[in-house]
């Protein structure tokens, strides 16, 4: 067998799926004395493009209570054309069609490598994909124009089939009719006052027809799966009167006098589109796109008033309690999400303004619903443009990067039950016997739904080791865990992707070593981290600080080799060795330091901190930093203030920006422009790598990071020196005036302190 | 007539009261018993015919024409001469009274006309024949004096007339000849004869004509010969016979008035009319018979034609029927009389407490100072001083306003003047305007307001020395010091929030259920709009209109229409939320006609498309309006759904409904009204929509509606000198505070009917004025204030009050007031107020003004003779005695029309015209003259067209000739013709195009349009008809004008026991 991290790496690359353990320790007590739960990130739409899907349905084990899809770890009868079922050992009979199986005859998921498949499922009338646009009318002209634009482009990009419809907001909400001709037609819904589905659907004239009517016309019969076609019709019936119709979208005509913030009606709005999906077109896939250019100032779901005096809430304003209306709009758009999320539908939210845009309050439609949430400074901007485009991207098949309406449900063998999830979920509410009582996450079921996820979706799904310490697993046991999604294709087909997995159990007390070893520390610290941040969305901050504190030291205790009350004897294993480093970087992060960050700006980052897989988490966690030199190759170097040189130019990826930065030596040359004469092409080229790759990572990264090319003494270089570990300051003074890096104005603490702190404390006996 | 009987003692006027007699008893009936004489007249109902006859020569002239003839030829012409002299219809009127007195002598031959014409007794008249003229002269006279002065005059004429007289009476019924007979004979002849004459004729009538004509003053007749011969009571017939003498008489009763001054004046003109037309037609006739001209046409129905073609003998029989109808003050007479005799010189106002001429007379006013009685009309010229003269005369003051009436081309329209930045110069203690009553004092210094006294600065920018009358020397270069009507410009200052208005928009709200997209009206209406919307109401000379224009749909929710100029295409957007209304778009839905044209048209034609497939037939109403006038708001407010609320919201915005009605079924108008009522609105109802039958009139209402020139946003506030103040108002309007009447709409049809009461002691030297400031916005978005003056005279003398009333402004005046008061209570007892007011009126005259006469004469001032047979007319309007077919519907309509009607719709709404077309010769231009609301008055020989502002009947009698119904109907025969018919053919022939023409004039005349109905004699359409011949019986109970005028009498005389 290969090392551990090859294994790790391997089974990412097949399932998915990563553990924070890849050896589980055997019994309840000793897992949790692990300190980090057994958890695993699971993406579970992962892209194979080795994985061609097989053309029939799963087969199921018999047991009502059980359920399990057959599986290569399955122990199969060929003879008896039997298989047992490798979570509740049910024995069943294969199903007629697979009478012709045999050793040498194996059905694809029966082969090992076939841990992932997916299934389609052919039954079923397939609905076509919907997009419903929900756009903000009381925008600067300018950004009007970029919006509608970006609308009438991504007409194109629509599968020709899609149903798609428009609500437009501003004082008044305006859902558009799109099937007329010769004159352009809208309901129109004041702003302020919240509506019942029933009502909406009432007032839309949704409801069924009455029956005298349908007598009325019997020879008409086709019509009646139209009614709600006067909003949602077909991309290519539409495709020109859609286009005419945006582009004579005009801003909100309601005059805006001096000193006040224009009339919005989102939270209105959003009701109205959720409610004409609701009525009619319940458990089918559906975006519902809201485009916003600041925030709700009227009706449910305002976060302001109009008055421009009473600036937008801060977390200052939050942490005094002044923030007004913030909780009863929180309340609004929960309760939307929560229904949309019941008719499996998703919310995207792409706000884009220089203020706040109340991201803080409408979060949870995207969190909720597995929808995207975009923030920009304007629509005008390559950042909003080119992340818009992008959700309309393709994969090597030609399918959208999108699926809806997806379950997934998780089995474990008996040893284990499921404590929660943490992503774009929420729970199904399913109870059963794999449930834990313990929550971690959103816990409480065995089933989640994802309205909308993308392959890089990734949740966090946490276990809890249930085998008591006095009934061992008998040596070798393996525990398994199946996680089964169903999810409505791009192609509107319905799929089922089944992941099974088994890892060993060991004991704790004769094989730690083993466990210890198959450690994976970059999941840990993204698991970590995901706990901290659902924490910190109903905690205050500082709790969760000191709660990731302790759980840090804890398991330095329990895993460093130090000798009591002997700091300086402090070691960690190569498989911990860089776990501290990225709790140094989390309890940095804007994840969990409001300060500097709007309310929205830190549910941007959450938000896509719990949806981002581990790579892209991690990054988010703690950014990479490239340096580019004539010294040699470009090369990782340390996320550190000794790394910002004059002499370097530095790449940094946060995930949210893309810096480039360049030494004051660099600048200076730049300045001077050597980088046209020809006799310094070479540092023409330097200055050109560090742009290549960023080019690299914008392309790849969604959402567009916020792209920011600045130098020694830029304004923005504030996103490099916030980020970097301040090692030196202008507290260490004897750092003053060396070469080796810019001191950074901080009272934070540096790596170096924060390390001798935790082992000071890991190897005192008093905690 | 028992009474009457009684009477004979007195000769003179006993003849007449015979006839009364004849009237108490069929009226009343049992009543008749109480007035004991009148039974044995009931026998007598000789008075009746007498009546009939009589009525006539009083109220309506017709009749007495006819008898006149006989009479006098020759006298015929001497009072046309006599009139010619009089010559100015004033004279006429009685006004003239001064020169008529010292026409005395000319006066007389007419006089005699008249009464001899009397008619009704043809025999007797013959006999008679050449005394008569005299005699009815005298008559006339004294008809005039009645007043008493008359009586002076008589006594000469009397003498001569004395046996003239009995004839009179006797033939005319009373009125004229009965009572100059009375006088001027000695009675004792013409009454022993009259009293012959009538005792015979009533007989023949039998009872019910007495019952029915209760008039019988009959019984008063008798007094009468007690009271004064003067007061032709004589003729009795009471209050008809009264009237008559004082129309006969007036002008000499003009004249003589001046002593008799009560009944003097209205007397004359009058008459003088009626006795003329009769006179000439009699002259013409040769023979009695000719006089009845018209009767002879009635022929059979009426039972008095026969007896005039008998003249001699027969005659005699008929009257014995009952009241002769003819012998009653007739509108058609007063019409005409009033016609001829004002009609020709123009009306100026100069003079304080002039009575205008007639609604119905065409004339042309001259502006001196006094608002042209087309903006102000008074129930009485002439103001009691004191409040207790008011309350014995129970005579309503009351002013009919029209603030923005159209006026004919000949008049110009009020200046506008502008006082600069300071605003309109008023006094600084009550706020009245600059106006010609206003005294400058100290050199020009200052001035004393006309209406509180205070003395004011002249501000030093509008400083005028004033010459040796104590005038200003520009008094005449001003409007505001001579003319009675004029407007301001209105500062910032008389604007809402101080913000000058924008300019008016005009939203279009269409009904696009099922019904009304299925009967075809949305259609038709978008069609109309296209080319109506050039010719919105526009300001003076400006090119295109300022007012804006937007759309509306709606069926179970409301559409609202994006038609900015801007836009490819109109943009819709439906507002479901109709339980809590707003207007869902700002920009776009008010735009200029022009500048959208296309756009608009664009969305016209696309209307009916859009939805020709609706299945909707749910409509809601409170939201569409409220959905309007929030599209004139610019701030939202929450609101209630009651309609009241949502009117007073509406006024508050300056929000002006209009309501098209298209009902098949009850859409409670009384409810919905409301907002149109109290916005200064208009509805307009049409049930049972069928595009074929009543598309034009839809169109045709819908262009008035919108062409019409309007104010906007308006505040009317009137203001009175010391002594009276408006104490109330009818119209529709809302009134936040009890002085300032609010509407959000003001248009040259609606009319505020103003009520004053005394607070204090009146003088007769300085007058009393009134001041209506109407601050409104026109329709180019000008902030102006129109102001109209009228100075009126104050009395100390009720006959002065009773010499100067309108009787029409009085009936408007009674009408409003009874139709709000159905509102509040039982029909009975609002109908029981009516009359009991009206008979108090009466009653006053009779006690304080009347020469002394018996009192079973009923005697009528000559001003308000036409009063009990008006008050019958809204007696029994569908309001206040609704039939069984008469809807809920119905009735809320018509009472909310009437609201606001001025008094020459009320005056004919009340009152239906009846113009009998294959009489007059065809290639007469002028309208035929109409003839009295009838049964009896149709002759199955002819045709009549009817109307009353509202309804157009045509009648066709069964026995027209072949040829009229070809060249009408082109059909061969009547029974061809189809009964219902709306429309006549274009045919080419004078005749069709003759009543084609009539037919388009009468429309022309009226603001709303009216539907024709051609309704066949003896056909099932024809109860429709008759409802409108309101001096019959009605079907709903209502009483005959006769019958009505019997019990009027007897109300009287209880009042004056």
């Amino acid at each position: 067998m290969a090392t551990y991290l090859e294994f790790i790496q391997q089974n990412e690359e097949r399932d998915g799926v990563r553990f924070s353990w890849n050896v589980w320790p055997s019994s309840r007590l000793e897992a949790t004395r692990m300190v980090v739960p057994l958890a695993c990130l699971l993406t579970p739409l992962k892209e194979r493009p080795d994985l061609p899907p097989v053309q029939y349905e799963p087969v199921l084990c018999s047991r009502t209570t059980c359920k399990a899809i057959l599986n290569p770890l399955c122990q199969v009868d060929y003879r008896a054309k039997l298989w047992a079922c490798n979570f509740c050992f049910q024995r069943n009979q294969f199903p007629p069609a697979y009478t012709g199986i045999s050793e040498v005859n194996q059905p694809a998921e029966l082969m090992p490598q076939f841990s992932t498949i997916e299934y389609v499922i052919q039954r079923g009338a397939q609905s076509p994909l919907i997009f419903l646009y929900v756009v903000d009318t009381c925008l600067e002209e300018d950004d009007l124009q970029a919006l509608k634009e970006s609308l009438q482009m991504s007409l194109s990009l629509l599968p020709p089939d899609a149903l798609v419809g428009l609500i437009t907001f501003g004082r008044m909400v305006q859902v558009h009719e799109l099937s007329c001709e010769g004159i352009s037609k809208s309901y129109v819904f004041r702003g302020t006052k919240d509506l019942t589905a029933k009502q909406i659907q009432d007032m839309l004239g949704l409801t069924k027809p009455a029956m005298p009517m349908q007598q009325a016309r019997p020879g008409q019969p086709q019509e009646q799966p139209f009614v709600s076609g006067r909003f949602l019709q077909p991309i290519h019936k539409i495709d020109m009167n859609l286009t005419d119709l945006l582009g004579e979208l005009q801003r909100d005509p309601w005059p805006v006098t001096q000193g006040k913030r224009p009339l919005r009606s989102t939270g209105v709005a959003l009701s109205i589109a959720v409610g004409l999906l609701e009525g009619t077109f319940p458990n089918t896939g559906a975006r519902i796109m809201l485009f916003t250019g600041g925030p709700p100032t009227q009706g449910p779901g305002m976060v302001v008033g109009d008055e421009l005096k009473v600036p937008i809430r801060s977390w200052h304003d939050i942490e005094k309690d002044n923030a007004r209306f913030m909780k009863k709009a929180t309340k609004h758009y929960e309760m939307l999400a929560n229904r949309t999320a019941t008719n499996g539908h998703c919310i995207d939210i792409y706000a884009c303004a220089l203020d706040q845009t109340g991201l803080l309050e409408m979060k949870c439609c995207a969190n909720l619903t597995g929808g995207h949430m975009v923030m920009g400074d304007s629509f005008n901007t390559s950042l909003f443009k080119q992340t818009f485009q992008r959700i309309f991207s393709k994969d090597f098949n030609g399918d959208f990067r999108m699926a809806f309406g997806a379950t997934l449900e998780v089995k474990t063998s008996r040893e284990l039950k499921v404590a929660g999830a943490i992503g774009p979920c929420v729970s199904l509410n399913v109870k059963g016997p794999c449930v834990s009582e313990n929550e971690l996450g959103v816990g409480g079921t065995s089933q989640w739904k994802i309205c909308g996820l993308d392959p890089t979706s990734t949740l966090g799904i946490y276990f809890e080791v249930v085998n008591q310490h006095n009934a061992p697993v008998p040596q070798g046991g393996r525990g398994a865990i199946q996680f089964v999604t169903q999810y409505q294709h791009s192609s509107t087909q319905r799929r089922i992707r089944v992941t099974t997995i088994a890892r060993n159990w060991a004991d704790a007390q004769s094989q730690l070593r083993h466990i210890e070893a198959a450690f994976d520390q970059e999941a840990a610290a993204v698991l970590m981290a995901r706990l901290g941040v659902f924490r910190a969305e109903s905690e205050e901050g500082p709790d969760v600080l000191r709660w990731l504190d302790r759980q840090l030291i804890r398991l330095c205790q329990k895993f460093g080799q130090y000798n009591k009350e002997d700091p300086t004897s402090f070691r960690l294993s190569d498989s911990f060795s860089l776990y501290p480093q990225f709790m140094f970087h989390l309890r940095r992060s804007p994840f969990l330091q409001v300060f500097n960050n709007s309310p929205d700006e830190s549910s941007y980052y959450r938000h896509h901190f719990a949806r981002q897989d581990l790579t892209q988490s991690l990054i988010m966690i703690q950014p990479i930093l490239y340096s580019y030199s004539f010294h040699g190759p470009p090369e990782p170097v340390l996320l550190d203030s000794s790394s910002i040189l004059a002499d370097r130019i530095l790449l940094m990826d946060t995930f949210f920006q893309i810096v480039i930065y360049l030494g004051e030596t660099i600048a200076q040359w730049r300045k001077a422009g050597y980088q046209d004469m020809a006799e310094y092409e070479n540092f023409k080229h330097l200055l050109q790598a560090p742009l290549d790759d960023a080019q690299e990572i914008l392309q790849a990264r969604f959402p567009m990071p916020r792209y920011i090319n600045t130098e020694h003494g830029g304004s923005q270089a504030r996103f490099l020196l916030s980020k970097v570990n301040p090692s030196q300051t202008h507290n260490n003074l004897y750092a003053w005036g060396q070469e080796t890096g810019a001191p950074i104005l901080t009272d934070d603490v540096s790596l170096q302190v924060f390390m001798d702190h935790l082992k000071k404390l890991a190897v005192s006996s008093a905690c | 007539m028992n009474v009457n009987q009684s009477a004979p003692p007195v000769p003179p006027f006993g003849q007449p009261q015979p006839v009364y007699t004849g009237y108490h008893q069929s009226s009343y009936g049992g009543q008749p018993g109480s007035t004991a004489p009148p039974t044995p007249y009931g026998a007598y109902n000789g008075p009746v015919p007498g009546y009939q006859q009589t009525p006539l020569p009083g109220v309506s002239r017709a009749p007495p024409s006819s008898e006149a003839p006989p009479a006098s030829t020759a006298q015929a012409p001497c009072g046309q001469a006599a009139y010619g002299q009089f010559g100015q219809g004033d004279v006429q009127n009685g006004p003239s009274s001064t020169v008529q007195m010292q026409r005395f002598p000319g006066s007389q031959p007419f006089g005699s006309v008249p009464l001899a014409p009397v008619v009704s007794q043809p025999t007797v008249l013959q006999p008679y024949g050449p005394p008569p003229t005299s005699a009815q002269v005298t008559a006339q006279l004294a008809g005039m004096q009645i007043g008493g002065a008359v009586a002076p005059a008589l006594p000469p004429v009397g003498l001569g007339y004395g046996p003239p007289t009995s004839l009179a009476s006797a033939s005319g019924s009373f009125p004229n000849s009965g009572l100059y007979g009375s006088y001027p004979q000695g009675q004792a002849p013409p009454l022993s004869q009259a009293q012959g004459h009538l005792g015979a004729q009533p007989p023949q009538r039998s009872a019910p004509p007495q019952a029915s004509g209760f008039t019988s003053p009959a019984s008063g007749g008798p007094r009468m010969p007690s009271m004064t011969g003067p007061l032709l009571p004589g003729q009795g017939f009471g209050g008809p016979s009264v009237s008559q003498p004082n129309h006969v008489s007036s002008p000499p009763p003009q004249a003589l008035p001046p002593g008799t001054q009560m009944t003097g004046p209205p007397g004359p003109p009058p008459p003088m009319h009626s006795s003329q037309q009769p006179g000439y037609q009699l002259q013409q006739n040769g023979s009695f018979g000719p006089v009845r001209g018209p009767q002879p046409n009635y022929g059979s129905p009426y039972p008095g034609a026969p007896t005039f073609g008998s003249q001699p003998g027969p005659p005699q029989p008929l009257p014995p029927k009952r009241l002769d109808p003819d012998a009653i003050p007739s509108p058609i007479q007063v019409i005409e009389d009033d016609r001829n005799n004002r009609g020709s010189e123009p009306f100026v106002t100069g003079v304080r407490g002039q009575v205008p001429p007639l609604v119905t007379t065409n004339f042309l006013v001259k502006d001196q100072g006094n608002a042209s009685p087309r903006y102000i009309r008074c129930t009485s010229y002439n103001i009691p001083c004191t409040s207790d003269m008011a309350k014995q005369a129970q005579v309503p003051l009351a002013a009919v306003i029209k603030p923005l009436a159209r006026l004919p081309p000949e008049e110009a329209s009020p200046y506008v003047v502008d006082h600069g930045e300071s605003g309109p110069l008023r006094c600084n203690r009550c706020k009245a305007y600059m106006c010609p009553f206003m005294q400058f004092v100290e050199g020009g210094r200052r001035f004393q307001c006309c209406f509180c006294s205070c003395i004011n600065d002249v501000p030093p920018q509008y400083f005028q020395h004033l010459d040796h009358t104590g005038k200003r020397v520009d008094a005449y270069d001003r409007p505001e010091l001579s003319l009675g009507s004029y407007e301001f410009l209105a500062t910032v200052d008389y604007c809402k929030n101080n913000k000058f208005p924008s300019p008016p928009a005009f939203i279009f709200m269409i009904d696009v259920s099922y019904n009304a997209i299925r009967s075809g009206l949305v259609r038709l209406l978008c069609e109309e709009l296209k080319s109506l919307l050039d010719f919105l109401p526009r300001e003076g000379g400006a090119e295109e209109s300022a007012i804006r224009v937007g759309f509306v749909t709606y069926n179970k929710v409301l559409h609202f229409y994006n038609v900015k100029s801007s836009l490819a295409q109109p943009q819709m957007m439906v507002v479901s939320d109709v339980a809590d209304m707003f207007v869902p778009l700002l920009d776009g839905f008010l735009v200029n006609v022009s500048e959208s044209r296309a756009v608009i048209t664009s969305l016209l034609d696309q209307i009916p498309e859009m939805f020709a497939d609706t299945r909707e037939t749910e409509t809601v109403f409170a939201p569409v309006i409220q959905a309007g006038m929030e599209a004139l708001k610019t701030l939202f407010q929450p609101q209630t759904g009651a309609y009241q609320t949502l009117a007073k919201e509406c006024v508050a915005q300056g929000c002006c409904v209009d309501l098209f009605l298209f009902p098949n079924q009850y859409v409670d108008v009384a409810t919905l009204s409301v907002v149109p009522q109290l916005t200064g609105g208009s509805v307009y109802k049409y049930a049972c929509f069928q595009v074929e039958n009543d598309q034009e009139r839809f169109l045709s209402d819908l262009r008035r509606d919108v062409q019409k020139v309007v104010g906007f946003d308006a505040v009317m506030r009137v203001r009175t000198s010391t002594g009276i103040r408006a104490v109330d108002f009818f119209g529709a309007f809302y009134m936040s505070n009890t002085t300032d009447v609010e509407l959000a709409g003001l248009d040259g049809d609606k009319t505020v009917t103003v009520e004053f009461k005394h607070d204090d002691r009146l003088n007769e030297e300085s007058g009393a004025l009134l001041q209506c400031a109407l601050l409104y916005t026109s329709c180019a978005g000008q902030r102006r204030l129109r102001i109209h003056n009228l100075a009126l005279n104050c009395c100390t003398q009720l006959a002065d009050l009773y010499r100067n009333c309108e009787t029409d402004t009085l009936i408007n005046y009674m009408a409003k007031f009874a139709y709000r008061g159905v509102l509040n209570s039982p029909v009975k007892t609002v109908r029981d107020t009516l009359i009991t007011q009206c008979a108090q009126i009466l009653a006053c005259y009779r006690k304080n003004c009347a020469s002394p006469s018996s009192a079973g004469q009923l005697i009528l001032p000559e001003c308000m003779k036409l009063l009990p047979v008006y008050l019958n007319c809204v007696l029994k309007s569908d309001v206040l005695q609704p039939g069984a077919e008469v809807t809920t519907d119905d009735r809320a309509y018509v009472r909310q029309l009437v609201t606001s009607m001025d008094v020459a719709e009320t005056n004919v709404f009340f009152y239906p015209r009846l113009l009998p077309l294959t009489k007059s010769p065809i290639e007469s231009a002028t309208e035929p003259p109409a003839v009295r609301a009838s049964e009896e008055r149709l002759s199955n020989g002819d045709i009549y067209l009817l109307e009353n502002g509202l309804n157009l009947f045509l009648w066709v009698g069964a026995s027209v000739q072949q040829g009229v119904v070809q060249s009408l109907f082109s059909v061969s025969s009547f029974s061809q013709i189809t009964s219902g018919l709306s429309v006549l053919p274009v045919l080419d022939n004078p005749l069709s195009k003759k009543v084609r023409g009539l037919i388009d004039g009468l429309r022309a005349q009226r603001s709303r349009y009216m539907k024709l109905i051609v309704v066949k004699q003896e056909d099932k359409l024809e109860m429709l008809f008759k409802h409108f011949l309101v001096e019959d019986k009605s079907l709903s109970g209502g009483a005959s004008y006769v019958d009505f005028l019997c019990h009027m009498h007897k109300e009287i005389r209880q009042l004056l026991s």
